[in-house]
């Protein structure tokens, strides 16, 4: 052979010196953005637990009780479960703007099934679920087959559900006592057991069949997520699709599945607002959607997929309630609130970012 | 010889509209041989390459894999009758660790109850099966098979993507540019560990435009051009200039072809 190719050989008499070694660098800041790198929920706990204590300090004991702290479970449970949903969107890299109006529209097929035809209460929520599924699936299919960006679809989708709802529902809210006396079933999420209240049933914890759910939910779908192929797959195929496609992952299946899930999730969401509101109405649950992104998004899960967990979401979801709630304890003006959200949200990107330096 | 290839491809060929990507093009491999495949661009090279790892199904022509007739219309099927494709983009997902970007799309899951109602994955299994395959080929500098595929460097990454191709019962391996990305100390880890690969007896097609690495490691080359095949030639009696010369149409090689 020519003598050209000979320049790499003095290379190769120094290889002890161990070509491809991993440094770890080890400037605290730097362990600290590998550790957030490694779990990415630990900021949103780790605000979640601070603005607990800051509320609570500032606000004492009425803040500190077991009955508020229930309270804001209860308040964020239907937040709590589209933002699950959402998050399984996300991760793929997608967004799902028609979360807030499927949980509507499974919350009045539910209600409508059951007072306009007679079906009896079981089988009207289970046609709410299916219906919730299969607009998942639809919203599933228009991404992965028709290749349709998730943001348009989902855009486009939103519009035509909500549009259903008010020509379906005739704006018609079915009230509560009628639910309550011939529908109870359709009140499941509102049932709730206390623990450590007196004996007239006041204070104390309180939580909700609703806030049960919501937490059951993200604990099968971290196990889901975490310790199954499935799992492993939805975060594949949001870091990069074409390659988890070439490693042998079933994308479209994989979208399809994320969803139909999702769907199916947001219909639970909607039997649990039937809980929640205690009526039907097709006007409720608006803002879900926003409110489902923003509680991920504060959750540290990145919009551009693959990366974050659900408990995250689950903690977003809960910073905005204790926000909510404690300035509300404070006297504030709510806008507050909202200008606090905003804070949070865009800190919470420039951690991703910033996060993801870790990768450089 | 009386060695029968391990891939053949007979009379390939690939129009894309008006283009004719290959044309009638043969290729063979043979058994624990390195073959490198080098042409100018548009050649044909990767559409030949495609052809034989099912990324593209060919107009016309047929592939033989241990001499039984194959016919491939997705990856994932030529992966499962053992031709694995280490991609110039690696296909890994750079969020996930090591052991899930080995096992991706063929996770292993727990015996009884837990892998097959609840479908949990055996991560102690999958971890030592990865770190298994990792020391085998030499890459233990990697401390942790947990750690995410981004935080590697871009040799280890192609070693991770090659030891990969390699754990898994494969028959070929095709390599696609593995040291294009490359610095010069992280080029030669790589190059010793396609040695390393070979020296299993599995056979691989590397696809290359560096001829230092491609006259260092390829038992022969096959040159791409113009559709088709133009020659194959060993190493040993053909220089660089020559091979480019061929390639590029500036000379007409003497022998056809050199086999095994």
């Amino acid at each position: 052979m020519s003598g050209t190719d000979n320049f790499e050989a003095v290379v190769q008499e120094r290889r002890t010196e161990a070509v491809a070694e991993f440094h770890e660098d080890k400037t605290l800041i730097k362990r600290f953005q590998h550790a957030l790198h490694t779990t990415p929920a630990l900021v949103p706990m780790i605000v979640l637990i601070a603005s607990i204590v800051l509320f609570g300090l500032l606000i004492g004991n009425r803040f500190f009780s077991a009955g508020t702290l229930t309270l804001i479970l209860q308040q964020v449970q239907l937040v709590g479960i589209v933002a699950a949903a959402q998050t399984l969107v996300i991760m793929t890299a997608g967004i799902d703007l028609s979360v807030g109006a499927i949980t509507v529209l499974c919350s009045v097929i539910m209600g409508q099934f059951a007072f306009r035809y007679g079906i009896p209460v079981p089988i009207a929520i289970l046609c709410g679920l299916a219906l919730g599924t299969a607009l998942g699936t639809l919203n599933g299919w228009l991404v992965a087959v028709m290749k349709l960006p998730p943001f348009i679809v989902t855009l486009g989708t939103w519009q035509i559900i909500l549009a259903s709802n008010f020509l379906y529902s005739a704006n018609e809210t079915i009230r509560s006592q009628e639910i309550e006396a011939q529908a109870p079933l359709l009140q499941f999420f509102a049932n709730t057991f206390k623990i450590g209240a007196d004996e007239n049933g006041r204070g104390g914890a309180t939580f909700t069949y609703g806030v049960i759910f919501m937490i059951l939910l993200v604990v099968v779908l971290a196990y889901a997520l975490r310790q199954t192929a499935w799992g492993r797959h939805v975060y594949a195929v949001g870091d990069d699709p074409d390659a988890a496609q070439l490693s042998g992952v079933n994308v479209r299946g994989t979208l399809i599945s994320v969803y139909a899930l999702s769907g199916l999730i947001c219909a639970f969401a909607g039997w649990a607002l039937i809980g929640r509101i205690g009526s039907v109405s097709p006007t409720s649950g608006a803002e879900l959607n926003i409110q489902s992104i923003t509680a991920v998004v504060i959750g540290g899960i990145s919009l551009f997929g693959g990366r974050g967990s659900i408990v995250g979401a689950l903690f977003g979801a809960l910073i905005v309630g204790v926000f909510s709630l404690g300035l509300r304890l404070l006297g504030a003006d709510a806008q507050w609130t909202f200008f606090f959200i905003g804070v949070l949200i865009i800190v919470a990107v420039a951690v991703d970012q910033w996060i993801r330096k870790v990768a450089a | 010889m009386a060695v029968e290839p391990l891939l053949k491809g007979r009379g390939l060929v690939k129009r894309y509209g008006k283009v004719v990507a290959l044309d009638h093009c043969d290729f063979d491999l043979y058994p624990g041989e390195i073959l490198a495949v080098i042409g100018d661009n548009g050649a044909g090279k990767s559409t030949l390459i495609k052809a034989v790892s099912g990324a593209v199904v060919p107009d016309e022509g047929e592939i033989f894999l241990e001499g039984r007739k194959v016919h491939f219309t997705k990856p994932t099927e030529a992966r499962a009758a053992g031709i694995e494709t280490v991609y110039q983009t690696l296909a890994m997902s750079p969020a996930l660790s090591i052991a899930d970007n080995m096992f991706m799309g063929r996770e292993l899951r727990k015996p009884g109850i837990m892998g097959s109602v609840l479908r949990q994955l055996d991560r102690p299994r999958m971890e030592r099966f990865a770190r298994e395959k990792l020391t085998e080929l030499g890459l233990m500098t990697i401390q942790n098979i947990n750690q995410a595929v981004e935080t590697l460097s871009g040799g280890q990454r192609q070693g991770v993507a090659v030891a990969r191709a390699a754990a898994f019962g494969s028959k070929v391996i095709i390599l696609d540019e593995p040291t294009a990305a490359l610095g010069v100390k992280e080029s030669r880890r790589v190059l010793e560990l396609i040695l390393d690969v070979r020296s299993r007896g599995i056979p691989i097609i590397l696809i290359s435009h560096n001829m230092p690495h491609v006259f260092e490691v390829a038992d022969r080359i096959h040159v791409h051009r113009l559709g088709r095949r133009l020659c194959v030639i060993r190493p040993q009696n053909h220089t660089m200039s020559d091979a480019v010369a061929y390639m590029t149409g500036a000379r007409v090689p003497d022998t056809e072809f050199e086999t095994a």
